[in-house]
């Protein structure tokens, strides 16, 4: 056969199909395009939700109105959050690298519905343009991202398209979360038993399985909140008999164990990353993938400890902080296992590693704030105050955040066949992380002095730290800045790779071409090794 | 797939299935009239539980299916009465 016109031995970046231009991205079915969609889709939320980030702390940099008033600052960090976690960390990295990554790493053509997951991104869009709507229907609404009851039926503020399109992006999760359980339980490659799954899928699995299951019930809240403003049906509503701790129940049934849906496929990354910047098998893969698993299991009973003050019966307290503090046995088990991998390795420094490494520092003080929160005497004095935005900033960006710029720094030259200049990737990386801890450790500070969080507002002995505490967010987005200008200059002129292979990795998304061609595989491989065989 | 079989369903399977249904419909109406306090929320949740599980079993084929789908949706049952148990913790004392 002549093999050298047909369409399949194409890049996928190059490949004409039945439409062209951007029809030809936003109509494509193939995985890899529709991750890379996710990933510009990102690209362009995140930076208006970090513009709003950023005038918020410069409104914060002296008490009193520095730029903005009460109501504007309530809707800007309203929508701040409704976007940064609805649209960027919870899709986050199964959407970007889960899609383009997944079917490469066991060795399939594509995932099990394709069309159903180019609907996914289509339902994204969807709900993203319909949060957004409020805008212009009545203005931004005020509520937190939390839309805690009462307020969220009771404001003037528009509420209602939030509602909605958060619900809509709730369906493209499940999608989502679906065919990723399927893809992984069906296609796997010849040979793939699930103990020689690399550890990223493991992590998209475990992570679809709470996007199934803890979904559906954000769902069901946020109708019955738009029910309960619209019909006034008083299930929450304490005037009509309503339990108003029932929305906050509901709510963190799906929010906590939705933060595991961020932080696990980050995890997932990471341990693909160590092993090969280390040259040395990942250590303990089977602690991993067990933890893994238990943290996506555990994960579902802890949502109580974001209510210790909301008045539930004392037995719930001790549970859910009992709870609390058992789920942080997994996640320790994996930060044990990634200093091991490095122990004795070979290290090679470049961006990938810095990200990497800088993610287990971050997601540590992360971590171990979040038992300072999670334990009942300390948790009253923080909760509600700058405290708890350190703590999820440092989980939630440190964490998530780092892992993601980890992975795109990682699979990049795979992904565009082109590789960034790492001179300015590493300067960005650097500015970038002195901005973050200079922009969040004063939280931790500021909260334990008291500082309650939303407020536009604040007594004048909170001044020192947000001085210190916005000159870091400036900085921070400075160093941003030059790593998004980095990457995307480079995505289109950059030094082209065509090695298979630039950083030896030994998973299979590394024996395909660069970037990887239409089908992915001219012949599906067979595996007989565990995957990170360095000798 | 290989030993994946057609199952077809007879009538008087699914007029089972209905009769069990609409029995346990009026069961929970009929339960609503007891005063047994926490324990109606109790005994409501069974019947509805039961009900799905009927459903589940032979009208949707789980029984004949492959074990996998069986075993599957079991532990994501099991887990949404765990998630129920530890709600009340909160209700049921306070
Ligand atoms: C390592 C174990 C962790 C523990 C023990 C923990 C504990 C807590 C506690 C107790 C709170 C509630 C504080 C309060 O409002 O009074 C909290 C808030 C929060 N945590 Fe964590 N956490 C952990 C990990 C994570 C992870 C992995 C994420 C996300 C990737 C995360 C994201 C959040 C968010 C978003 C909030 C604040 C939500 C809000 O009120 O707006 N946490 N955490
Ligand atoms: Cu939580």
């Amino acid at each position: 056969m002549s093999e050298t016109t047909t369409s399949k031995h194409v890049s996928f970046l190059q490949y004409k199909g039945k439409y062209k231009g951007i029809l030809g991205w936003i109509l494509s079915t193939d995985h890899k395009r529709v991750g890379l969609l996710y990933l510009y889709t990102m690209l362009v939320f995140f930076s208006i939700a970090a513009i709003l980030g950023l005038l918020m702390k410069i409104q914060l940099i002296a008490p009193g109105y520095t730029i903005m008033g009460p109501q504007t600052y309530n809707s800007m960090f309203t929508v701040h959050g409704i976007i940064m976690i609805f649209v960027i960390v919870v899709p986050g990295l199964p959407a970007v690298f889960g899609n383009f990554f997944l079917p490469l790493m066991i060795g399939a053509k594509d995932v099990a519905f394709p069309r159903l997951n180019l609907a996914s991104w289509w339902l994204y869009v969807i709900g993203i343009l319909v949060v957004l709507s409020s805008q212009f229907v009545g203005g931004w609404p005020d509520t937190g991202w939390t839309f805690y009851a009462p307020y969220s039926f009771r404001t003037p503020a528009n509420v209602l398209p939030a509602l909605f399109g958060a619900f809509i992006m709730g369906f493209s999760s499940i999608l989502t979360g679906i065919n990723f359980v399927v893809t992984i339980h069906r296609m796997r490659a010849p040979g793939m038993t699930w103990f020689k799954m690399p550890l990223f899928p493991w992590t998209l699995y475990a992570t679809a399985w709470i996007q199934i299951l803890a979904t559906p019930v954000i769902g069901i809240t946020l109708l019955l909140t738009v029910m309960e403003r619209v019909l006034g049906v008083g299930v929450f509503d304490p005037t009509l008999g309503g339990d108003p701790i029932l929305y906050q129940h509901l709510f963190w049934i799906y929010s906590h164990p939705a933060v595991y849906i961020m932080i696990l496929p980050g995890m997932g990354a990471i341990s693909e990353i160590l092993p090969v910047f280390s040259r040395k098998r990942i250590y303990g893969y089977k602690a991993i993938v067990l933890s893994s698993l238990a943290i996506a299991f555990v994960g579902y009973f802890v949502w109580g400890h974001h209510m210790f003050t909301s008045g539930m019966s004392g037995r719930a307290l001790y549970a859910f902080s009992f709870l609390t503090f058992l789920v942080a046995i997994p996640s320790a088990i994996k930060v044990f296992n990634w200093v091991a991998t490095m122990h004795k390795g070979s290290l090679n420094l470049q961006t990938p590693f810095y990200w990497a490494t800088s993610f287990i520092f971050v997601f540590m003080i992360g971590g171990l704030t979040g038992l300072v929160l999670g334990s009942l005497a300390t948790n009253v004095h923080v909760h509600d105050t700058h405290f708890v935005v350190a703590h999820f900033h440092f989980i939630v960006f440190g964490g998530t955040g780092y892992a993601f710029m980890a992975a795109l720094h990682y699979w990049f030259p795979k992904m565009f066949g082109r590789m960034y200049d790492a001179s300015w990737a590493n300067i960005g990386w650097a500015t970038f992380f002195a901005g973050f801890l200079t922009l969040y450790l004063p939280m931790f500070a500021l909260g334990l002095q008291g500082m309650p969080r939303r407020y536009y507002d604040y007594l004048p002995e909170f001044h020192t730290g947000n001085i210190i505490s916005s000159l870091g967010a400036i900085l921070m987005i400075a160093g941003a800045l030059i790593i998004i200008t980095n990457l995307v200059r480079s995505s289109r002129h950059g030094k082209k790779v065509t090695d298979k292979n630039p950083w030896g990795g030994k998973t299979l998304e590394w024996q395909t071409d660069t970037p990887p061609t239409l089908e992915n595989w001219e012949e599906i491989p067979t595996i007989t090794d565990s995957p990170y065989e360095y000798k | 797939m290989s030993e994946e079989k057609l199952h077809i369903s007879s009538y008087r399977s699914h007029l089972f299935v209905l009769a069990g249904l609409l029995l346990l419909t009026a069961a929970s109406v009929a339960v609503t009239n007891l005063e047994m306090g926490p324990l109606n929320t109790l005994v409501a949740m069974l019947i509805a539980g039961t009900k799905a599980a009927i459903v589940l079993t032979w009208f949707m084929h789980l029984k004949f299916d492959n074990k996998l789908y069986a075993i599957f949706t079991t532990l994501v049952f099991v887990i949404f009465l765990l998630v129920l148990y530890v709600t009340f913790f909160d209700y049921s004392y306070r």
